[in-house]
């Protein structure tokens, strides 16, 4: 597809996605005439639309840093989410939809990471919509064959004493990382803390933040 | 394209384990249409008009060659549409004439989403 505004980018520093810019395509046209028919139809709104899209964008990673700084600082709250993260963030507030969550705990000998090889699933309802990359042939396909070679490619390099698991998702569950704590960190206040979890640390292709790096 | 090759019980999507080069690290702000896309799946899903498997199962049976050449939320438009008609919510021919009204309306995705 042409494209002539290479050096255009978004106030977020990301490059538009051609579409923005470009002359009506065959599937934006297919999803103008969706919506129109379904709100026609009374099957929807258009305020109903508008609605879950600023549901949608409201969700973000700073969800699951809040959980992650609170398994930390919270023994008992680690415990439910540990049990059932479903039922544990649904108790901070977060709409996690119908689908299964389940946090996998990282320790000093277990490094857990995420991955969904049919498709792209991804615990959306508490970090938001996932990134490209996560969607990508070279993530899906490697991360289940190669993990450690799919981690330095993140920047994160283990020591041979830590195991690495590796969990595929599915439509029906969705798996979030709890990160390890980083270490000189024994006084924080949670909110604090939160800020040391990224997304990525949270998918198992990143570390939290260590206390200097903040 | 993979239909083409003999079944060897992994059909293209199950991508686990496959070559595969360097993991892309660009990343694209969602623009307007792709999030409504995902705002339709989501709510013609959660009123039953089809499920997370019959959206996968379009995914799915659109084939490689679609995953290569498609966006990701054009692939899901494609998807949610097919499911939608299956379900009977409207017919192909009232998606074809309302398709053929919105590229009237004008050359952009503006022009064309605004009645």
């Amino acid at each position: 597809m042409p494209h002539d505004h290479h050096d255009h980018l978004s106030p977020s520093g990301h490059p538009y996605r051609p579409d923005d810019d470009h002359p009506l395509t065959y599937w934006q046209q297919m999803e103008i005439a969706v919506r129109e028919l379904l709100i026609e139809k009374g099957v929807t709104t258009a305020a109903a639309i508008n609605a879950q899209i600023e549901a949608m964008d409201a969700r973000s990673p700073a969800h699951g840093a809040a959980v992650v700084a609170r398994a930390w600082t919270d023994p008992d709250f680690r415990a439910a989410l540990l049990e059932d993260a479903s039922a544990a963030t649904r108790g901070m507030g977060f709409d996690i939809g119908p689908m299964r969550l389940i946090a996998l705990e990282n320790t000093e000998h277990i490094h857990n990471i995420v991955v969904c090889t049919l498709c792209s699933c991804y615990p959306r309802n508490l970090l938001g919509l996932p990134p490209d990359w996560y969607k990508s042939r070279a993530y899906r396909s490697r991360t289940v064959k190669e993990p450690r070679k799919v981690l330095a490619e993140f920047g994160v390099t283990l020591p041979d004493t830590t195991t690495v698991h590796v969990h595929d998702s599915t439509a029906d569950m969705r798996y979030v990382v709890i990160p390890q704590r980083p270490a000189g960190t024994d006084e924080w206040h949670v909110d604090d803390l939160a800020k040391l979890v990224t997304r990525d640390s949270m998918i198992g292709t990143g570390l939290a933040k260590s206390p200097d790096a903040a | 394209m993979t239909d083409n090759h003999p079944f060897t019980g992994q059909r293209w999507h199950d991508m686990g384990g496959g070559a595969a080069g360097t993991i892309p690290t660009g990343q694209h702000d969602f623009s307007l249409w792709e999030k409504r896309v995902d705002a339709l799946m989501i709510i013609a899903s959660s009123q039953g008009h089809f499920t997370v498997d019959g959206l996968r199962r379009v995914l799915e049976d659109m084939g490689e060659e679609a995953f290569e050449t498609m966006t990701y939320y054009e692939r899901w438009i494609a998807a949610v549409n097919q499911n939608l008609i299956e379900a009977g919510v409207y017919t192909t021919a009232e998606l074809a004439q309302r398709m053929t009204a919105v590229a009237a309306r004008g050359a952009t995705y503006g022009e064309a989403a605004s009645e």
